[in-house]
């Protein structure tokens, strides 16, 4: 594709693939699109392109040249980004103010084995997928100000700002985020930034049983030590853990801690005292081992390059026990974050029935069901998601109100939409 | 507001009997004297008595309700305590107005989950209080807690002095049971985190009663810290309590609450509840820490400290629980002592970009001398939510205009310095003119089509919050600038 030097016009229509490199030429795209009725795949890095259902759209609006920082102001507590700006590289220039993006989007360079690495911020956003500090800080949804970007019809819309309290309309932020592209091809996001901890620990409790796991963890979240983290690895998974001072075998439950030096280690004491931590097989993690316990979880490294299927489903705490139990019969590998509330499962044969009773089996006790990946690619023969047919027709009608022609990303959530 | 529909004024008694086919006659409020109470909410400039009033006891009634008045064209005011300061709940003469006063039971409290279901109109208050015993609590905390109802907190998506730390309505709940204006009755959410298609959660929190009614409450619910202490700062002038503020924040802190004063403020609350407030301060900020002992005590020294390098001529640090909210009991009591200061007050409710605060209260200042209606001012500083309270006299027809104006131009001002209108208090009518300060027609016509998305007539609480003409939200547009709308004569939805 070949672009006019020095021409605001996008040029080559006739392309497959569209790739803007500013502002007027992604409007002029859409504008062609909605006129000539064509459906557009929109793509950052390809990073999550695996996620939800297959689309075979006409055209794709490659939007990987729209990247890079526009405004940060760390007193402030926000930044504002173009939607292709690497991950990496907002958390890198946020580390120099010591401040980071706090709700730790999953990362799944792991599991799609892509070069595109973590991919960007308005992919992250789209999916939604918030790592292990979810209970504590939110998910990427309770960390948008605002943003700007274009309709379907190729209306230039904004909604929010860049201030952190703001109830001036309808919050359309909350509503981009998690939309899979099919509202909005966002140009401007700006996000509330937080400082970053000064120090993190990890408790590593070997060797518990699921049942024990889970109250564990509840009385952890139940607490006033402020977790910011809390995860179990069954037994089948030790091996992918290693760290010096983890010398126990067995099932891992992690509790982590951030704050200041003193007051971890306060906590730290806490637990031990409460759980009589003495008479179990416990491991402190320091910082640094932390950190990499963390970034394995965010990654979901225990299912590094699986050639199987992958689903993620989000729980009432109080039900994962039963859900387990009640999954057993589906040889599934599954390890739990948020404190039991996200269950990752990996399976190796799946069916369309298959997954309609495992989402009937998670519906049933409160949750949602999310196929991230499926090996014998049923994204076709069955849901991807998990709607209620009220919540569809809601959807559709939103749908409808900022891309009638549903140019954008067509299908890829549900049918219809 | 919206031109009334006369047709439906004169069919008046044929409303009352249809609803009285599924509502209980002792929940329709029809006569003069019964509906009176209903005739405002927080925003007590503007009142308007409704048609009639329903007080629904089940979300099934109030399905019917909708769903009728849907098929026959009626307007619908939903309200939850009536404690709003945008006028979001004031009705029209037209308009069946829908209190969900009865809705008032805790329906199940959950410490498993961390979550409390309550019915829409439980006080805000009652949450903590249901779950205090056992050390939780629900952290927004607005400063009409002790009335204001969950539903209209999700409504209006209402803060508080906590919001820095922990967010607004929209971040601390899990679900909710809404009823649409077609009167579909349907679940977003639950006991879970997130949603797997959009977030409706998200989008009907803050939609101030347009999109829907809402019915049950899934709270979120947080252990209490185990310390908690304030510190009291007294400035010199307002510039060094913003200086203040700014430096905590880059000092990596981030404090439970974070709230400045002016003088005037700092003078009436001190007369009305004694707290020991620096009365020869021009500025006081009251900043509270939560977590483990030691953190909060480091970090309050770290406080002082930059409170000392900003040139703070107070700091008192609480040493009990009784002192702290002492500290606070001044603050909560702001919009009362204020009522000592004038029969009347306009609570202005823009957000700034911190690092602006001096400049905007220098601004309002100047509007202060030149509008000639003094004005107090308090500051959810951690956030940047601003709250100017501009005094004036309802009674005196002029003083009621200008101090709209006053308020007009300070938040049009917020705007101009990369803020916004309202905080956490809605746009409702009060701020609705000024929506044209912040959007553009794409931009308030985009929401709008979600508005005719879920409700095509625009019969749910019409009027508010978007300043188009009706004919043009269904079928074109038109820009309205300021408060200036280029055809007045034409009624308004």
């Amino acid at each position: 594709m070949e672009l006019k030097k020095n021409s605001q016009t996008f040029q080559d229509f006739n392309s497959t693939i569209l790739k803007p490199s500013n502002e007027e030429q992604i409007q002029q795209i859409i504008r062609y699109c909605y006129k000539n009725n064509l459906p557009i795949e929109i793509v950052g890095t390809g990073s999550k392109k695996e996620i939800g259902k297959n689309l075979q759209c006409k055209k794709i609006l490659d939007m990987s040249n729209i990247s890079g920082i526009m405004d940060y102001k760390p007193d402030e507590l926000y930044i504002t980004v173009k939607p292709s700006t690497p991950i990496n590289s907002i958390q890198e220039e946020l580390k120099k103010n010591n401040q980071y993006l706090a709700f730790e989007p999953v990362n799944f360079e792991k599991i799609f084995g892509k070069d595109s690495k973590e991919g960007t911020i308005a992919g992250a956003l789209s999916c939604n997928f918030s790592g292990s500090r979810r209970f504590k800080v939110g998910s990427a949804r309770d960390h948008i100000l605002g943003f700007k970007g274009y309709n379907g019809k190729g209306e230039k819309i904004k909604s929010g700002g860049t201030v952190q309290k703001n109830v001036t309309g309808y919050d359309l932020s909350k509503l981009i985020v998690g939309s899979f592209g099919t509202l909005v091809v966002l140009t401007e996001i700006t996000l509330k930034v937080l400082p970053l901890e000064s120090d993190t620990k990890t408790i590593v409790i070997s060797g518990l049983p699921l049942e024990d796991s889970l109250e564990t963890m509840g009385s952890a979240l139940n607490s006033s030590n402020d977790p910011s983290g809390a995860v179990f690895y069954p037994e089948n998974f030790r091996n992918s853990f290693i760290f010096n001072d983890l010398a126990y075998p067995g099932s891992i439950t992690g509790i982590r801690l951030e704050g200041t030096f003193g007051s971890i280690d306060r906590r730290i004491k806490n637990f031990y005292n409460q759980w009589s931590l003495n008479e179990k097989k416990t491991t402190i993690l320091d910082k640094t081992q932390s950190i990499i316990f963390w970034e394995d979880t965010r990654s979901l490294k225990v299912f590094s390059n699986t050639d199987k299927s992958l689903l993620r489903a989000v729980v009432p705490p109080s039900e994962t026990t039963n859900l387990i139990s009640r999954l057993r019969l589906f040889h599934a590998n599954y390890f739990f974050d948020w404190g039991g509330a996200l269950v990752w499962l990996e399976l190796d044969y799946l069916s369309s029935e298959k997954i309609d009773q495992i989402r009937k089996r998670v519906v049933d006790v409160g949750g949602y069901l999310t196929v991230i990946k499926s090996k014998q690619n049923l994204k076709d023969s069955t849901e991807v998601f998990t709607v209620d047919p009220i919540e569809f027709r809601i959807s559709q009608n939103i749908k409808k109100s900022f891309d009638p022609k549903r140019i954008f990303n067509p299908g890829r959530m549900y049918r219809g939409i | 507001m919206p031109k009334i529909d006369n047709k439906v004024i004169q069919n008046r008694d044929q409303i009352i009997k249809d609803l009285g086919k599924f509502i209980s006659k002792e929940n329709i409020l029809s006569h003069q004297d019964e509906i009176k109470p209903y005739e405002t909410d927080g925003l007590t400039a503007y009142k308007q008595k409704p048609l009639i009033v329903i007080l629904p006891e089940t979300t099934k009634e109030v399905s019917k309700v909708l769903s009728y008045c849907n098929k026959n064209k009626i307007k619908v005011v939903p309200r939850g305590a009536g404690t709003g300061l945008s006028g979001g709940a004031l009705p029209s003469a037209d308009c069946v107005l829908l209190s969900l006063g009865k809705f008032n039971k805790i329906l199940e409290i959950d410490f498993k989950n961390r979550c409390v279901v309550a019915q829409t109109g439980v006080t805000n208050l009652a949450i903590t209080q249901a779950v205090q015993d056992n050390n939780f609590y629900y952290a927004p905390d607005p400063s009409s807690q002790i009335a204001c109802s969950i539903g209209g907190n999700v409504a209006e998506n209402s803060g508080g002095i906590h919001s820095l730390k922990y967010g607004t309505t929209t971040n601390n709940i899990l679900g909710l049971k809404v009823v649409l204006m077609d009167g579909t009755i349907t679940k977003i959410g639950g006991k879970v985190f997130d949603s797997p298609g959009y977030d409706l959660l998200g989008l009907m929190t803050g939609s101030e009663g347009l999109l829907c009614v809402i019915t049950e409450v899934t709270a979120k619910i947080l252990r209490k810290p185990d310390t908690i202490k304030a510190a009291l700062l007294g400035f010199p002038t307002i510039e060094d309590s913003g200086n203040c503020v700014g430096e905590i924040i880059a000092e990596g802190i981030i404090p439970a609450g974070m709230e400045i004063m002016d003088k005037a403020l700092i003078q009436a609350t001190e007369k009305f509840s004694k707290a020991g407030y620096p009365l020869d301060a021009e500025a006081m900020m009251i900043v509270e820490l939560d977590g483990t002992d030691l953190d909060v005590t480091e970090l309050l020294k770290k406080i002082a400290e930059i409170g000392k390098k900003n040139n703070c001529t107070t700091v008192k640090i609480s040493n009990s629980e009784e002192e702290r909210l002492k500290f606070w009991s001044g603050r909560k009591a702001a919009f009362p002592a204020c009522a000592t200061l004038a029969p009347d007050y306009f609570c202005m409710d823009g957000t700034i970009p911190r690092g602006k605060l001096a400049e905007v209260l220098r601004e309002i200042t100047r509007l202060s001398k030149e509008y000639n209606l003094p004005v107090a001012n308090a500051f959810h500083a951690g956030d940047g939510n601003l709250h100017p309270l501009i005094l004036y006299d309802a009674n005196d027809q002029q003083s009621l205009e200008k101090a709209e104006k006053f308020g007009a131009d300070i938040l049009k001002y917020c705007v101009k310095v990369g803020g916004v209108l309202t905080g956490e208090h809605g746009v409702g009518i009060e701020k609705r003119e000024l929506m044209c300060e912040m959007f553009n027609q794409n931009d308030i016509q985009q929401q709008l089509n979600i508005k005719i998305a879920l409700d095509p007539s625009s019969l749910l609480n019409p009027g508010k919050v978007y300043p188009i003409l009706r004919k043009c939200a269904e079928q074109g547009r038109i820009h309205v600038h300021g408060a200036k709308e280029k055809f007045s004569d034409i009624p308004r939805f």
